[in-house]
C-alpha cells in the first residue's frame, strides 16, 4: 500500500469547510450578479420562415424549388430523415448514422410544399396547379421541378420574375403561392402543426430554413460559421461555449476540414478522447505527466519546504 | 468482548454501512492535513457554489417558462445570471480539474473520485449545450442546425433530436441536471471518504498509479 492510500496520520490544522462554502457561495453570487448587471446576455431575434421569405424572397423560392425536386440538403440528407443511398457518414466501413435508421421521416415534396399548399382555401389557380401535379406521373413531376429549379438558379439574382420561358408545369404557381403563404406567416404554423395542435418539435421548419442561405449568411456575419470556430462562439461579443474548443478545433484542420465524413470522424475522435479523460488514472504515460511537469511542487511548496527544513536540521 | 450484532433490517444494515464508510467526523471534518494550503483547493468549493447559483437562476427561469426572458427585463436579467453563473461554473471546474490532474489526485484508491469528476465535466458540457439549444432565439436556431450533423453522424440524432425544442428543454431542466447533481454528490462523498490526496513524494519512484482495491 502506498503512503497516499493510507489515512493521513501527520499534522493537521483547523479547516472550516462550512465557512469556506458559505464564503464561496456569497462570492460567486456577488460576482454573478455583477457580471449579469454589467454585461447582460445576448438575445438575437430568431428567424421565422415569414421573416426569411420577406427578407430574401428569391432565396426562399429557390430553396423551395430544391425541396420540390428533391435536391435540397434535407431531401438528400439520409438518416435520420430519409433513405438517400450513400448519404450517411462513416468511420471506416461503419456507419452508425445508417445503423440508427430513419427515425424522423421527412418527404420534402409532401411535407414542405404540397402538404402545406393543400390547406390553402379559395385559390382557383393553385387548386388547378395542385390537380395538375397530382395527375402527373413521377417522371413528369421531376422534369417540371428540376427544370424550374435549374431555370431559377440561372435567373439574374435567382429572381422568379426573370426566369427563362419554359415548360415548368404547375411548379411556378405552386412556389409562388408557397411564397405568399410563407410571407403571411402561414407556412411557419403549417410546418409546425402538421400532426397536432400542441407542438414543440421544430425539426421541419428548422430544416427548411437551414436549407436556404439566409440563416447561414446571418450566422457568418456573426462569425458563427463552421470554419470560424462557430460552435463555441456566441452572437455579439459574448463568451460562448469555450469548453467546446477542442471539438471545434478538429473542424479547422486536415483531414477533418475537407472530409465528407468530418462529423463522424470528429465525433469518433472526441468519444475516444473523452473516454481517455475519464480513464486517465489507468493510462500509463498520461498518468505520469504530473511527475514530468512538476506543478505539484508549486501547489505543495510549503509542505516540501517543511520536509527539507526537517531534513536539513538532522 | 463480543462484536456488535449486525442489524436485522435492511434499513439498519444500510445505516450501519453508511456509518462505517463515512462517520460524521469524516463527512464533515473540522481539520485537514497541513499540506492543504494552496489556493488551488478553493476551486472545488467555488465550482460547487457556482453550481448552486446555476440551479437557482435556472429554477427561476423554469418557474416563469421558457419565453419569459424574451419579453421581460427581469426575465432577461435572470437569464444573464444563469449565463454568467454557467460561465463561472465551467471556468472553476476546468481549473479544479487541471489542478487535480497535476496533483495526480487519483493516487491511493482515489480513481473513482477522478472518474466521477471527469463524468461531471462531460455531463456539464452536455447540460450547457442543451441550454444553448433552448434559448429559443437565433443562436439556438444556428447551434441546433449545425450540431445535428455531428449527432446524426454518430447515430445519436436518431433518439436525441436537437431540433426538437420540447425534448431538449426536458433534457436541460430535468434529466441532465439530475444526472450531474447525482454524480457531483457521489464525487463529494468520495472526496470525504478517501480524504484529500497527499503530496507526491519527492522520490521519483513513488507510485503514481491508483490502487483499485477497495
Amino acid at each position: 500500500m502506498t503512503a497516499s492510500a493510507t489515512k493521513w496520520t501527520g499534522r493537521t490544522r483547523e479547516y472550516d469547510l462550512v465557512k469556506e462554502f458559505v464564503i464561496a457561495l456569497l462570492a460567486v453570487s456577488v460576482l454573478t450578479v455583477a457580471l449579469a448587471a454589467l454585461f447582460s446576455s445576448p438575445d438575437e431575434k430568431q428567424i421565422t420562415i415569414s421573416t426569411w421569405s420577406r427578407g430574401a424572397p428569391n432565396d426562399f423560392v429557390l430553396t423551395a424549388a430544391t425541396e420540390l425536386d428533391g435536391t435540397s440538403g434535407t431531401a438528400t440528407y439520409g438518416a435520420p430523415y430519409n433513405h438517400t443511398p450513400d448519404a450517411a457518414q462513416k468511420i471506416g466501413p461503419v456507419s452508425l448514422q445508417h445503423i440508427a435508421g430513419v427515425t424522423h421521416p421527412i418527404d420534402t415534396v409532401a411535407d414542405f410544399v404540397v402538404g402545406p399548399l393543400t390547406g390553402v382555401p379559395a385559390d382557383a389557380a393553385l387548386a388547378a396547379a395542385l390537380q395538375q401535379w397530382h395527375a402527373a406521373g413521377d417522371t413528369q413531376r421531376q422534369t417540371w421541378a428540376s427544370g424550374y429549379d435549374d431555370a431559377l438558379s440561372k435567373a439574374p439574382d435567382n429572381d422568379p420574375a426573370q426566369v427563362k420561358q419554359g415548360d415548368y408545369g404547375p411548379a411556378p404557381v405552386m412556389l409562388n403561392r408557397l411564397l405568399t403563404m410563407a410571407q403571411s406567416g402561414g407556412l411557419d404554423g403549417a410546418l409546425l402543426a402538421q400532426k397536432q395542435f400542441f407542438a414543440t418539435d421544430y425539426t421541419k421548419p428548422l430544416l427548411f430554413i437551414a436549407d436556404g442561405s439566409y440563416l447561414e449568411d446571418r450566422a457568418r456575419a456573426q462569425h458563427l460559421g463552421g470554419d470560424q470556430w462557430g460552435m463555441m462562439n456566441e452572437t455579439g461579443n459574448y463568451p460562448g461555449q469555450a469548453w467546446l474548443w477542442l471539438y471545434t478545433f478538429w473542424y479547422q484542420v486536415q483531414p477533418f476540414s475537407t472530409s465528407d465524413n468530418a462529423d463522424a470522424l470528429v465525433w469518433g475522435l472526441m468519444a475516444l478522447l473523452s473516454l481517455a479523460l475519464v480513464l486517465v488514472p489507468f493510462i500509463p504515460g498520461v498518468r505520469s505527466i504530473p511527475r514530468w511537469i512538476p506543478v505539484h511542487r508549486l501547489i505543495w511548496r510549503d509542505y516540501y519546504r517543511g520536509i527539507r527544513a526537517t531534513s536539513d536540521a538532522r | 468482548m463480543t462484536a456488535p450484532a449486525l442489524p436485522r433490517t435492511w434499513t439498519g444494515r444500510l445505516r450501519a454501512r453508511a456509518e462505517r464508510a463515512l462517520p460524521p467526523e469524516q463527512l464533515l471534518p473540522d481539520h485537514q492535513p497541513v499540506y492543504v494550503t494552496s489556493w488551488i483547493y478553493v476551486f472545488g468549493v467555488l465550482t460547487l457554489a457556482a453550481f448552486l447559483v446555476v440551479l437557482v437562476s435556472g429554477g427561476v427561469l423554469a418557474l416563469k417558462g421558457p419565453q419569459w426572458w424574451h419579453r421581460s427585463s427581469a426575465g432577461h436579467y435572470f437569464n444573464s445570471l444563469h449565463l454568467w453563473s454557467v460561465e463561472l461554473f465551467m471556468a472553476f471546474m476546468v481549473i479544479h480539474l487541471w489542478g487535480k490532474f497535476f496533483m495526480a489526485a487519483w493516487r491511493g484508491r482515489r480513481a473513482m473520485t477522478w472518474i466521477t469528476g471527469a463524468v461531471c465535466f462531460l455531463g456539464s458540457i452536455g447540460t450547457a449545450f442543451t441550454g444553448y439549444l433552448v434559448q429559443s432565439n437565433f443562436d439556438s436556431q444556428w447551434i441546433s442546425t449545425q450540431a445535428k450533423d455531428g449527432l446524426n453522424s454518430a447515430g445519436v440524432g436518431a433518439f436525441f433530436n436537437v431540433l426538437d425544442f420540447g425534448q431538449m428543454l426536458m433534457w436541460h431542466i430535468v434529466l441532465l441536471p439530475l444526472v450531474v447533481g447525482f454524480v457531483i454528490g457521489i464525487h463529494i462523498l468520495q472526496v470525504r471518504r478517501r480524504g484529500v490526496v497527499p503530496p507526491m513524494q519527492l522520490d521519483p519512484r513513488d507510485v503514481i498509479a491508483p490502487e483499485v482495491t477497495p
